[in-house]
């Protein structure tokens, strides 16, 4: 048995206003970074997004990804690290519209990134107003240090889920653990049910 | 013997808070009391965990800051936003206990037998695995020459002023203030760069052994630096901390 | 918080935790990309510390050599990105 450390506590931060803070979870003002590799730095003209399912890909240059209708969304975000930002502001493209111009029906996605890192989401978690592929952060554009040009956002799971320089989707029919899954995060990542690790 | 000195170092020792030394109003040593520490190696570090009263466990490294012999002391900097070392720089009190493990690292090491000249090069916090080097030559009387480049915000954040100040004999400590100099100040007044580089590090052609502590950017350009001076890449060992107040 | 490049620290960080994987010192073990070939001491790579586990690069080309994450007091080790280590 440790010896308890007098006075010593993990971090907390202010209360917040009831029911928008996750267990577990304190708020911060900040917004950390927290990176698992080098930022990268992909050229725009050089920027593709794209869709894989089945036989064929649907892929967007940044000039037509920009075409696309944006929505500017304010939402809490809940990091598995346990902070927790309320009421940030993100501009991008619905995954609702992405989604919409693929004609396939698998039921989930394993994001890819500049940088290779991974991470899979069901469809569903995507569709109906809850992801967008956001370019934007509080009125400017995504700095790369928070995954710019352009990031994923999954506000209602836990932030890995929001894949930093998302360069596609690849649809599955089978849930593929992502790069943080495989080693034994939650496959889903639901923060109001601490769902944090598999077995959660 | 080997297994046993191993085992010895893998496992959590329950330390007990001697004194406490404020070196700067934002740094303070630890002296800890540890009946059954192996000892250690000047450079190396160890691992502190505190565990809260809900079960909460956190860990962190700290560089020992004295020499093989004395008596284990760690020296912390508080870091506003930190978890831990606002508890060990303000709260911890002698009396207190905390666990630790080590000593950690056979790279960031040195010994008498490995000789110089020494470079060493510390930025922020940095110094407090250099100073266990220079406190371990001054008690084993090393003949090795030493120079130090020391890279702090103001006078006042220098750690172990007052220590670094007594001029031992074949020991030069040049510093340098990047944001804040006292009144009178002749010294460097910016961050190290290759032209101070050039000026205050021993030559390539001495083929000295070289050791580079504090925040990555500070090492980076530092080592390079080095590098590009002629050090050869071996001898120019390299210690990041994370977070730094400099 | 600090500047990003700052974040980035080495394998002197992780000695304890190494210590505690392998049940001994590896900061002086050299370890081998196993994309480009790169031999560095541990001591020597890259180590990225997200909050969510320990990942170790290649300082050449940036390759995953190591991911170490604990759940619940055990820790998850995969060295696949190694050629070798010795």
């Amino acid at each position: 048995m440790s010896p308890i450390s007098r006075g010593f506590h993990r971090r907390r931060g202010e209360e917040a206003e009831g029911g928008r803070v996750p267990p577990g979870q304190y708020v911060t003002h900040d917004f950390p970074v927290l990176s698992a590799g080098p930022t990268p730095h992909t050229a725009l003209d050089s920027w593709t997004f794209s869709i894989q399912g089945g036989a064929t890909t649907k892929s967007w240059t940044w000039q037509e990804f920009q075409a696309l209708p944006a929505e500017t969304v304010t939402v809490d975000i809940h990091c598995v690290t346990r902070w927790s930002k309320l009421d940030t502001a993100w501009t991008g493209v619905s995954l609702d519209v992405l989604l919409g111009t693929v004609s396939n029906d698998a039921p989930y996605a394993l994001a890819f990134c500049d940088g290779g890192y991974t991470t899979n989401v069901p469809v569903a978690d995507l569709t109906g107003g809850k992801a967008w592929v956001a370019y934007s952060y509080d009125g400017g554009p995504l700095p790369a240090e928070h995954g710019g040009p352009a990031r994923l956002l999954v506000p209602h799971l836990y932030f890995w889920k929001s894949a930093k320089w998302v360069r596609g989707l690849r649809l599955r029919d089978n849930d593929e653990p992502g790069f943080w899954e495989m080693y034994g995060y939650h496959m889903y990542g639901d923060p109001w049910r601490e769902q944090r690790y598999a077995g959660d | 013997m080997a297994g046993t000195a191993v085992r010895g170092r893998l496992t959590w020792q329950t330390a007990t808070v001697g004194s406490v030394v404020d070196e700067t109003a934002t740094v303070r040593t630890l002296s800890l009391e540890l009946p059954d520490w192996a000892g250690h190696r000047a450079g190396q570090h160890l691992d502190v965990r505190l565990t809260a009263e809900d079960g909460y466990q956190a860990e962190r490294a700290y560089s020992i800051a004295t020499a093989p012999g004395e008596q284990v002391a760690i020296t912390v900097e508080r870091l506003d936003d930190g978890e831990v070392s606002p508890y060990l720089t303000q709260e911890l009190r002698p009396g207190d206990q905390i666990e630790v493990r080590g000593p950690v690292g056979g790279y960031f090491v040195w010994d008498p037998v490995d000789g110089g000249p020494l470079m060493l090069l510390a930025g922020g916090s940095g110094i407090v695995p250099l100073r266990a080097m220079l406190r371990h030559r001054a008690r084993e009387e090393s003949p090795v020459a030493v120079r130090l480049l020391y890279s702090s915000r103001s006078w006042p954040d220098v750690i172990y002023r007052t220590e670094l100040d007594q001029r031992a004999p074949g020991v030069t400590v040049i510093h340098t203030l990047t944001r804040e100099q006292p009144a009178g100040w002749t010294g460097y007044a910016r961050r190290v760069d290759q032209q101070m580089l050039a000026e205050v590090a021993w030559s390539a052609a001495r083929a000295p052994l070289a050791y580079v502590c504090g925040p990555t950017s500070f090492v980076e350009t530092v080592a390079a630096g080095l590098v590009a001076l002629g050090y050869s890449p071996g001898r120019v060992k390299t210690e990041r901390f994370g977070a730094t107040g400099s | 918080m600090e500047p990003l490049e700052d974040r980035v620290l080495d394998g002197n960080a992780i000695g304890g935790l190494l210590l505690e994987v392998f049940g001994t010192e590896m900061t002086t073990a050299t370890g081998a990309c196993g994309r480009c070939g790169t031999a560095g001491q541990v001591a020597e790579l890259a180590v990225y510390r997200p909050g969510l586990g320990t990942v170790v690069r290649c300082r050449h080309c940036d390759n995953v050599l190591m991911v170490m994450v604990r759940i619940r007091g055990v820790t998850c080790v995969d060295l696949q990105g190694l050629a070798s280590l010795r």
